[in-house]
């Protein structure tokens, strides 16, 4: 066949030239592409701080990115991020938070606590309804809370309730749920006591695990009660339509309490898992608001959708954990500290992630109102000296050039983990010439590796906190903790978690969690590395939230405004139209604040 | 013929049980379990759940169980998407599957054929090469680099389209369509113009020629039809392959098929998901190769006495 070659080489070509089409989009070298995303008007406000009539846009739907599929919209045995987006849309729990991440009344308009801080006892709003116009009473908060730590309910969050006057035991099956600190002391008065203070309580019932659950429907339809048209709810919006895997619909619930207020009509959850799949569907104007951000795109993003591309710090950080349990770091200290010294922060997250990421020697998070965490001393010298340092406390651990230290880094399979593992088993060999292994496993293979501490040396770790607390973090470490896959096991800690857990008095609280994070770092037990940033595209057009640490962005708060070119084309029909009588109502003018919000 | 037909379906059975028991354990033997997450569960909790899913009796009892619930068409609950049974899943995602292959095949075998008996008929023509070589680049292209450049184009740099999700809508479905059928349309050409020339050169068409019959009329009655055969044939294994190959597809066009439940049911180790869909294939698989063997048998009489 003379002609083979012909063909062979023509097919190269061809597909070399689709290769290069296909590999051009998100390369950075790129000139800026114009994208179409229309520019918003400013956010006028009226006295009552809700955005004016006029600014608002005719069409209200949010098309919201959301990541995985829920695994199930029953509040109290959901788990994961992309479920909780969906749940704070649909119901409401005694307490909720603000745009800014505060927590405010929600389903309860207020609450007293008692002095000692271990008796809430919650007023619910007169106008709190079901979406089937049924009112909300405390009853269903007791009902709510005892299915929540039922063991039948085999809730997966029901630990969130553990602060609750016997919710351990009867999480366990020692005792029936009836016996939980929970009352109703009248139609509209809930009263929650708790086996100790726990600062963080109100922070708790925001989340899912406390949402109330409508007793006569889940009577009714038993497992079925969440599926559309059985589904009923308390929150803003209420289920219309839900087909796996490809959306859920959320319409705006008339019997909210604060109906009135909300101005998104609908919103439609897609579940999309690829990040350039969302990211594609972001460009075409298909969603609003992405989950996540293409790991790779954030420079190109950067320059040519800034106005859209929103990165704030999280409450999680991400760290490599050390086996305490055996060698090589089994009692070896300065080992842990030189390989803690000689990795630079500052090039993992400036030159490997590259999204803004916070770089941080510690593991409770930056951003906290009331906790500071404790800056260990090394974080204040240059990486060249930390080096130093490094090297020396790498010989006094008895490794050498000679007799360098081999360990084996694992981590879960993904991207940006081997782009870190691999910067940092570079770091180790350029300061210290340890020898690394990179192991990489499949998720819930390398979870269970990590908690047998059997064949884990360096493991990768990540914890997004639960609760606004330190807590959250520190608790990790107790030697009993099932996830304290390090193996730390000091009495003296463990001693001062439990203090923790019964203090009364904030101050000293924060003295004492401030003292277990600087104990835990001093022990080296863990290797932070970075604070974890949101990243998401949100339409300009889209205002009404802000980025908080939490990631919480309920849909009832947001609103979309006109864009500026529509803006215009009314004002120009309005003026021709009304022209001999333009300038009656300049009154008002007063009435209204510009607001220069800078959520973008 | 019926006592041929009889036999193949019985000898289906004992596939499937074994392709059942293999599945059925091997996914219970993958490290870590379907209520495993990076936040670890109190032990408490991870035995209630444990107990709701019946998963802290003896494998063996379990397995025997299971055999018993799919002999009643249940195959249970899905451990990870709790809300729904596993028959409810595959229920919502097999007809979005079933639509999307079905475009996709329909569209290999008129393009396929279409481009075959044209490349066939101008053989060693420019034309031949172009669009041979064109089906070359087809078959080595894989769906996940072919999928982003199509939609690049068309629902990026020209907006015609949009990028993914499905609603059940003709515009939805023309891009991944495409993608998935663009490697079969690819091999269709390449195996219809192969056996085309070869029907081409073969003495009744000579004759039918010789006859003074219109070209058009040797084309459609006398060569397309031989022609055909192995493109037949190769459509059996092709519709079971588009079914379940789909998985690349269905990610990068949001589609919720069955192909993703197979990849993160996996994942997920949602046993009953991961079975459901295995048992699902499984027989869609044998009954697709039952049906290609019958067309044989009826085909071709020597098959039939032979088995």
């Amino acid at each position: 066949m003379p002609n083979a070659r012909v063909n062979v080489s023509f097919a190269v070509l061809l597909g070399l030239a689709l290769m290069l089409a296909g590999c051009g989009d998100g390369s950075e070298q790129l000139p800026p592409q114009p994208i179409r995303l229309a520019e918003p008007v400013p956010v006028v406000l009226d006295v009552l701080g809700r955005p004016a009539p006029e600014i608002l846009a005719k069409q209200q739907v949010l098309h919201r990115g959301n990541g995985e599929e829920p695994q199930t919209l029953d509040p109290h045995r959901a788990e994961g991020v992309p479920t909780a987006n969906i749940l704070r849309d649909l119901f409401e729990g005694l307490a909720t938070t603000a745009p800014d991440g505060r927590i405010v009344p929600g389903a309860a308009g207020r609450w007293d606590i008692s002095r000692d801080g271990m008796t809430y006892t919650f007023y619910l709003r007169e106008d709190g309804r079901w979406s089937n116009g049924d009112p909300l009473t405390a009853e269903d908060f007791v009902f709510s809370f005892r299915r929540s730590v039922n063991p039948n309910t085999a809730a997966v969050y029901g630990r969130m309730l553990m602060p609750i006057e016997n919710a351990q035991a009867i999480l366990a099956g020692d005792q029936p749920p009836e016996n939980l600190g929970v009352e109703a002391l009248n139609e509209r008065t809930v009263q929650i006591r708790l086996d100790d203070p726990t600062p963080y309580f109100l922070g708790l019932l925001t989340h899912a695990s406390t949402y109330p659950v409508h007793a006569p429907s889940l009577a009714e339809h038993g497992d079925d009660f969440v599926l559309p048209g059985n589904l009923v709810s308390n929150g803003a919006y209420k289920l219309v339509e839900w087909v796996p895997r490809s959306r859920l619909v959320l319409d705006r619930n008339l019997d909210y309490h604060s109906a009135g207020e909300v101005i998104i009509e609908r919103v439609v959850f897609y579940p999309i898992e690829d990040e350039n799949t969302e990211f594609q569907r972001f460009r075409v104007g298909d969603l609003h608001w992405t989950d996540q951000v293409p790991s790779n795109l954030f420079g190109w993003l950067s320059i040519n959708l800034p106005q859209a591309l929103s990165v704030s710090p999280w409450f999680g950080t991400y760290y490599f954990g050390f086996n305490l349990t055996r060698g090589p770091f089994r009692d070896n200290l300065p080992l842990r500290r030189a390989l803690n010294l000689a990795v630079d922060r500052q090039i993992l997250t400036g030159k490997v992630t590259q999204f803004g990421e916070i770089p941080t020697f510690t593991l409770v998070p930056g951003g906290l109102p009331d906790y500071e965490p404790p800056t260990p001393d090394y974080a204040e010298l240059t990486q060249d000296q930390r080096e130093q340092m490094a090297r020396e406390l790498y010989r006094e651990a008895g490794y050498s050039e000679d007799n360098p230290l081999e360990v084996e880094l694992r981590y879960n399979t993904s991207e940006n983990h081997r782009k870190i593992a691999v910067a940092i088993a570079a770091m180790w060999k350029q300061t210290l010439g340890v020898r690394t292994r990179l192991i990489n496993e499949e998720f819930r293979v390398f979870l269970q590796n990590r908690a047998m501490r059997r064949n884990t040396e360096v493991f990768r770790a990540g914890w997004i906190g639960d609760y606004q607390d330190a807590f959250t973090f520190l608790e990790l470490f107790h030697s009993e903790h099932r996830r304290n896959d390090s193996g730390y096991d000091n009495p003296r800690y463990d001693r001062l978690l439990e203090q923790i857990s019964t203090e009364r008095i904030p101050a000293r609280r924060r003295n004492l969690m401030v003292e277990a994070e600087r104990m835990l770092l001093a022990d080296q037990v863990v290797l932070p590395v970075y604070t974890y940033v949101t990243k998401r595209l949100v339409n300009p057009l889209l205002k009404g939230w802000e980025p908080n640490v939490m990631d919480f962005h309920p849909s009832r708060q947001m609103f979309f405004v006109k864009s500026r070119a529509q803006a215009e084309a009314e004002a120009a029909a309005v003026q021709a139209e009304a022209a001999p009588e333009a300038e009656t109502d300049s009154g008002k003018a007063g009435d209204v604040t510009v607001v220069d919000d800078g959520t973008t | 013929m019926l006592n041929y037909s009889l036999k193949r379906l019985a000898s289906a059975i004992p596939t499937l049980l074994i392709l059942i028991t293999v599945a059925f354990f091997l996914i219970r033997i993958a490290p870590g379990g379907p209520f495993d997450s990076e936040k670890a569960l109190p032990p408490e909790i991870e035995a209630n759940l444990e107990a709701k899913y019946q998963l802290d009796d003896p494998l063996i009892i379990q397995y025997f169980r299971y055999l018993g619930d799919i002999a009643q068409f249940d195959f249970g609950p899905s451990f990870h998407y709790r809300d729904w049974t596993v028959n409810q899943l595959i229920a919502q995602g097999a007809p979005v599957s079933f639509t999307l292959g079905g475009i996709a095949l329909l569209l290999a075998f008129v393009v396929g054929v279409g481009i075959g008996v044209w490349a066939a008929l101008k053989q060693n023509s420019a034309w031949d090469y172009v669009t041979m070589s064109t089906a070359m680049i087809g078959i080595s292209i894989p769906n996940f680099v072919a999928a982003p450049i199509l939609i690049l184009v068309f629902a990026i740099m020209l907006g015609w389209l949009p990028a993914g999700g499905w609603d059940g809508s003709v515009q939805r479905m023309v891009l991944p369509a495409i993608a998935l059928s663009l490697p079969m349309i690819a091999y269709v050409a390449r195996i219809t113009r192969g056996s085309m020339i070869e029907v081409l050169h073969s003495s009744f068409i000579r004759t039918a020629r010789a006859k003074g019959m219109p070209e058009h009329e040797v084309l459609l009655r006398h060569a397309l039809k031989p022609a055909l055969l192995p493109v037949i044939s190769y459509l059996g294994p092709a519709a079971a392959a588009i079914l379940t190959g789909s998985v690349v597809i269905e990610r990068i066009f949001t589609i919720p098929g069955i192909g993703s439940h197979f990849v993160q049911g996996a994942l997920n180790r949602d046993y009953t998901l991961v079975m459901g869909v295995v048992i699902f294939y499984g027989v869609l698989i044998i009954i697709l190769n039952y049906l290609v063997d019958l067309l044989y048998a009826w085909l071709d009489p020597r098959i039939r006495y032979e088995s």
